[in-house]
């Protein structure tokens, strides 16, 4: 399974992001810098946390009209798994590959410490490998992760569980406690906090590890099925 | 030469914990009268362009103003020099 990890001017995860890839995981990866805009040929596309042009007009926003978010939103109709994490996520919603917006954590505070999450949904490509209702230990690190969505779209988020992820102790505002979401096609994650900063007891936790197990087993399975 | 000014506020509603830090400042300055303090954004520019009111428009639901979020208004200017 080969992995594109995507580097944008400002990304600062790219290299955690690969190694959890490629050494925590074992498969391949590469990273791909932004303006080599093809992402054809990977099997699964990560977009690591950072400060992406320095969070210039609104975070993500500058990066998400970069050509090779034109590529990403290609494979994303083809179904290529996409993780976008924290910055990732950021640059997710603001291309529309996801619902919702980031704003700043209510307590305006940059917060940088091990949160717990609740697995709301291990039925995923990213999280078949935990149990529902898993708590698990995973890094966050950001200043602007309070998710935000009007009425309408939380109750579409609900009612086709696409929430993903849940804040145990809610450190940031978000509505509903959320942490992750999936697209309603299930190929496109975000999330904010970090999974690959907790894919081996070296750095406190591998809890994140098995949203790449999960990933390698369901390209495996869909590898299997269509040999 | 056009100029433009738009500025993009947040919706009502969406949490502004700026706008609040700010009004708590205030406050303790004394001045209690202060309340609903909202913090948005203007952006100038100057634009070549024959129509000028529809490309901020689309400039700004593309890029300028996050709609999720944000609501934004423009006011045009003919003739400024720069």
């Amino acid at each position: 399974m080969k992995f594109a990890v995507i580097v944008f001017p400002g990304s600062n995860c790219d290299r955690d992001m690969y190694h959890a890839a490629k050494d925590a995981l074992g498969a391949e990866a590469e990273l791909v810098w932004y303006q080599d805009a093809a992402l054809e040929g990977y099997d699964a596309i990560l977009i690591p946390g950072g400060f992406s042009y320095g969070d210039y007009l609104r975070c993500g926003a500058i990066a998400s009209t970069s050509d090779i978010v034109t590529s990403l939103r290609r494979e994303a109709e083809k179904g290529t798994p996409i993780l976008g994490v924290c910055n990732g996520f950021q640059i997710l919603l603001e291309s529309g590959l996801l619902p919702g917006a980031l704003i700043r954590n209510e307590n305006l505070k940059f917060i940088c410490h091990f949160e717990e999450l609740v697995v709301n949904n291990n039925e995923t490509l990213f999280t078949t490998d935990y149990e529902k209702n898993d708590v698990i230990s995973i890094p966050v690190a950001h200043g602007e992760g309070n998710y935000y969505c009007d009425d309408e779209t939380l109750n579409e988020l609900i009612e086709h569980n696409q929430i993903v992820f849940t804040y145990k102790n809610n450190p940031n505002g978000s509505v509903r406690d959320i942490a992750g979401i999936v697209n309603k096609e299930g190929n496109v994650l975000g999330m904010m906090p970090h999974p690959e900063r907790a894919a081996e007891m070296l750095l406190g936790s591998d809890d994140g590890l098995k949203m790449f197990t999960s990933m390698l087993k369901n390209w495996r399975d869909q590898y299997a099925t269509n040999a | 030469m056009t100029k433009v000014s738009i500025h993009v506020t947040l919706k009502e509603g969406v949490l502004d914990p700026q706008g609040k830090a700010i009004e708590n400042s205030l406050n303790t300055l004394g001045y209690d009268g202060v309340h609903d303090v909202r913090v948005g954004k203007l952006i100038e520019m100057f634009i070549d362009h024959d129509d000028v009111e529809a490309q901020v428009k689309v400039m700004c639901d593309k890029l300028l103003a996050n709609p999720v979020i944000e609501n934004f208004t423009y006011e045009i200017e003919e003739g400024v020099a720069q």
